[in-house]
């Protein structure tokens, strides 16, 4: 689950892929998880730190995160190959 | 450690290009009561989906339709349309307000009487009235109104024998510069077919010719068709008195008075865009008191809205089930309200508001209910804020039509509760259950 690599984000959350010409602007999860990606932390840290932090449950979580590679994936800011199992 | 609150992650693709006039969330409050009733423990005490009808606001919405019309007028009769919210208790309040009840079927018309309404404050209209229905009305001195020619010589008969004349009206339709022109209901006006029903009536000599009705259409979003309509309705009357001796005691100007809603389709929304009851009002009246009635012998005034005095009175609660994202990664939010409850988001886009505290952030979705059928869209697009199952939603103006037109299908019927004018909740209609369904239906024996 890797952001491509020329993907710039900022702390306010505004996401500019050079490739295309296409920004963004994310809310404050969006760009926490964003520079984690970022940094490559895995997706099991990211989720246990926002465990910690946040008052959610595991399971909403998860489908919140299934539901954050979706966008992503939409955006065209994924690797390709990386959200597929490929 | 407190932890920090959630809002699930969520990105927005920028686009450069004209500024959306519009905003990009309607209610910047979360919507968590209805008349100082929190919506969660209304949602807890009487499940979701839960209609909830507020006494307060059908009091206030009638009160100042009334005003608008006998502050302008001398002789105003409101008739409570039964098919728009015929729940007993809803009918009551109108009652006691002072409305009339007008109906259109026997079913309704024996709903009114068990509301006890005296027979001569209840008008019958509609294209299909039996005999019995008919007979039922002449009994009761009630205002019928007819709508064609069959059903005048279903009447006529059933006036033999009587020592008194059974009170009528006919319906006229016309050209009012709207469309569509409504002339499948009563008697055309522009090729003389009114004129014509009217001498059927006098000549026969068994019934009295009352008044005259019109009802011109629905969701009328100019006041020049009254205007229209109401000079029409004058002419016809005043020709009644002047050739045939025939007084006109009533001009019923039906209904048809637009809510606040927003059509779909519309540019702009309702609130901006309907013309007020006072503009209705002074459109009507105005053509009235100058139409040229003999010494100020001007008609009573009677007028069937609906839609009007109770369509920003109901409020619909529902639960989000879940989200999903559609192929084109669109937000997709499934709740437990769907068009069999909610027939009116077929013609609107209903204001959706959440009934929980939630962040700036907000995404365009779609929201689906939960009928395994495609047609089950509440709204095809609408910015929300980042709910998540469980979340509790208000749909606003909802109380015409959909408890008088909802369907049992797929899922049973909600219930009903109205909010009194001291706040307190009374449920007013249970909801449905299996056995309600079941209890007229039959298995032949050799299918048990």
């Amino acid at each position: 689950m890797k952001l491509k690599k020329n993907i710039a984000t900022s702390e306010s959350g505004f996401i500019f892929n050079p490739a295309t010409g296409d920004s963004f602007s994310g809310n404050a999860m969006a760009s926490s998880i964003l520079l984690a990606m970022k940094n490559g932390e895995a997706e099991v840290t990211i989720k246990q730190n926002i465990l910690q932090k946040y008052e959610v449950s595991p399971e909403q979580l998860d489908r919140d995160w299934d539901d954050w590679i979706v966008q992503l994936k939409e955006a065209n800011l994924l690797e390709t190959g990386s959200y597929d199992g490929k | 450690m407190n932890k920090l609150k959630y809002e699930r992650p969520y990105i927005k693709k920028l686009t450069a290009g004209a500024m959306n006039k519009f905003g990009s969330l309607s209610g910047s409050q979360p919507f968590k009561f209805i008349d100082n009733v929190p919506v969660k423990s209304l949602v807890e005490a009487y499940g979701s989906p839960l209609f909830v009808i507020s006494e307060k606001h059908i009091r206030r919405n009638y009160r100042a339709a009334y005003r608008a019309f006998s502050t302008r007028y001398p002789k105003v009769q409101f008739a409570w349309s039964y098919k728009t919210n015929y729940l007993n208790a809803v009918c009551n309040i109108f009652h006691q307000e002072g409305s009339w009840a007008e109906v259109v079927s026997g079913f309704e018309y024996q709903k009114a009487l068990g509301n006890g309404v005296p027979g001569n404050k209840i008008i019958f209209n509609g294209p299909g009235k039996s005999k019995k229905d008919l007979l039922l009305a002449v009994e009761n001195d009630s205002l019928i109104h007819i709508d064609h020619l069959e059903e005048l010589g279903l009447l006529l008969p059933l006036c033999e024998g009587l020592d008194y004349q059974p009170k009528v009206a006919i319906r006229v339709n016309m050209d009012t510069g709207v469309y569509p022109l409504w002339d499948r209901f009563g008697f055309n006006y522009e090729n003389g077919e009114a004129w014509r029903a009217i001498l059927k009536i006098v000549n026969s000599g068994k019934l009295k010719l009352t008044g005259l009705h019109c009802h011109i259409g629905t969701y009328i979003q100019t006041t020049a068709a009254y205007g229209v309509a109401a000079s029409k309705m004058a002419a016809l009357a005043i020709k009644c008195n002047t050739e045939l001796k025939q007084h006109i005691e009533y001009l019923d100007l039906g209904g048809g008075f637009p809510s606040t809603n927003t059509l779909k389709g519309a540019y702009l929304p309702g609130t901006d865009t309907m013309p007020t009851i006072d503009d209705f009002a002074e459109e009507i009246t105005g053509t009235l008191i100058r139409a040229g009635f003999e010494n100020d012998d001007l008609p009573l005034l009677i007028l069937e809205s609906g839609r009007l005095l109770i369509d920003d009175a109901g409020y619909l609660l529902g639960t989000v089930l879940a989200n999903k994202r559609l192929s084109d990664g669109k937000l997709a939010t499934i709740v437990d309200i769907g068009v069999n409850i909610l027939f009116t988001s077929f013609w609107y886009d209903h204001q959706v508001s959440p009934a929980d505290d939630y962040s700036p952030t907000v995404e365009n979705t779609v929201i689906y209910g939960p009928l395994c059928m495609n047609i089950d869209v509440i709204r095809e697009s609408v910015n929300l804020p980042l709910l998540k199952s469980g979340d509790h939603i208000v749909i606003h103006k909802v109380g015409a039509y959909n408890m008088t037109q909802w369907m049992q299908f797929i899922a049973l019927r909600p219930a009903i509760v109205l909010i009194d004018e001291q706040e307190q909740v009374h449920l007013i209609k249970a909801a449905e259950t299996l056995e309600h369904i079941e209890t007229n239906e039959y298995i032949p024996e050799h299918l048990k």
